[in-house]
């Protein structure tokens, strides 16, 4: 297993975030992770990065606590951009290359273009969608075994949604498993096998995507409104 | 191929699978082409690889497909599956359309009648 949480429980002063959380996830499959603001999906993926480390209950990547080896397994596209101000892109690319063993360079460079990035730009004078895509660049370039995408289309604007999805389906390595927190739902519903609805720090749902589709007659965006109407 | 409008509320392989039986029986995809991988088709069309995976062996069952053991997967030739899927397909869509003249409240002599009518406008 891939992926194993049991009991999971995660405190902010007494409130909790997660609680008594279980999950096991296998390699080879696109999950959605999917709720609304608030529902513990970013704390969730925080843990699994090894960002957050107190923490109730068991959680093991390919059987191990998250830690840095985990973090050589995992690529992690956070939900706000972590560059600093005065880099280049140049910058960032060598960074990540000399960080992750895996990190494919020519790869990162070919996907660039596409977005029209180019080496000598500064992070500094970039739109957030800029950024964005070119975090998803180097993200989706490491041959990794797990990639956790935070909110990947948040930022950019709808046209653009679909070159986003090329890239990450075109580029992911084979038998990966892929972990996809989002609160848009209709944009990448046809991409998930399986999807995770997460409510008030607990996994309310794990299912099939096809296979709820059918028993819901209707589309997991639809379902997904109708479990969460206020 | 070209980008497939989905209806979400139905099974996404299936609507994947009708996308390619069309390509085929329309001749877009030719007896003996070779069709893109897995992983190219769902760049292109934007769903999840099993997903394509799971259409492709159906359409391989179905005997619209063939796959050569390294080389990939093409279209069958001389196939009696694809003759078979063209007149199911062409039953289907005639069905669909005089139940739909038949809801209207014609009689079969009448729908007939019009069709020729009509067809002689459009040659």
């Amino acid at each position: 297993m891939m992926i194993q949480i049991e009991n999971l429980t995660k405190l902010y002063s007494h409130h909790p975030v997660l609680q008594d959380l279980s999950l096991h996830l296998e390699s080879d499959r696109i999950i959605g992770l999917l709720g609304p603001n608030g529902s513990g999906k970013t704390t969730l993926l925080k843990i699994l990065n090894g960002l957050i480390r107190h923490y109730q209950g068991f959680v093991g990547i390919n059987g191990k606590a998250p830690g840095i080896e985990s973090r050589q397994m995992i690529a992690y596209l956070p939900d706000e951009p972590y560059f600093e101000d005065w880099m280049k892109v140049s910058d960032a690319i060598r960074l990540f290359s000399d960080f992750y063993p895996d990190f494919d360079t020519a790869k990162c460079l070919g996907m660039m273009q596409r977005f029209q990035l180019t080496k000598d730009m500064k992070i500094k004078t970039m739109s957030k969608g800029m950024k964005e895509k070119f975090q998803l660049c180097l993200v989706m370039s490491r041959h990794a075994r797990i990639y956790i995408l935070d909110e990947p289309i948040a930022g950019v604007d709808p046209a653009s949604r679909d070159a986003i999805i090329d890239t990450i389906l075109g580029n992911y390595e084979p038998g990966a498993l892929m972990l996809i927190a989002t609160h848009l739902v209709s944009d990448l519903e046809t991409i998930f096998d399986e999807v995770l609805m997460m409510s008030n720090g607990q996994i309310i749902l794990h299912e099939n995507a096809e296979k709820l589709r059918a028993e819901k007659g209707m589309s997991i965006d639809h379902y997904f409104r109708e479990v969460f109407k206020c | 191929m070209e980008k497939i409008n989905f209806d979400p509320k139905f099974p996404i392989y299936l609507q994947v699978m009708e996308a390619i039986r069309k390509d085929i029986l329309a001749g877009r995809l030719k007896p003996g082409d070779k069709v893109p991988s897995v992983r190219e088709l769902a760049s292109q069309l934007g769903v999840n690889p099993n997903t394509i995976q799971k259409a492709l062996s159906e359409l391989e069952r179905e005997g619209l497909l063939e796959s050569a053991r390294t080389s990939g997967r093409f279209v069958k030739e001389n196939s009696e599956a694809t003759r078979q899927a063209l007149e199911s397909a062409c039953h289907q869509l005639s069905e669909r359309y005089v139940q739909d003249m038949l809801d209207l409240g014609l009689k079969l002599e009448d729908i007939s009648a019009y069709l020729l009518a009509y067809l002689k406008t459009r040659s």
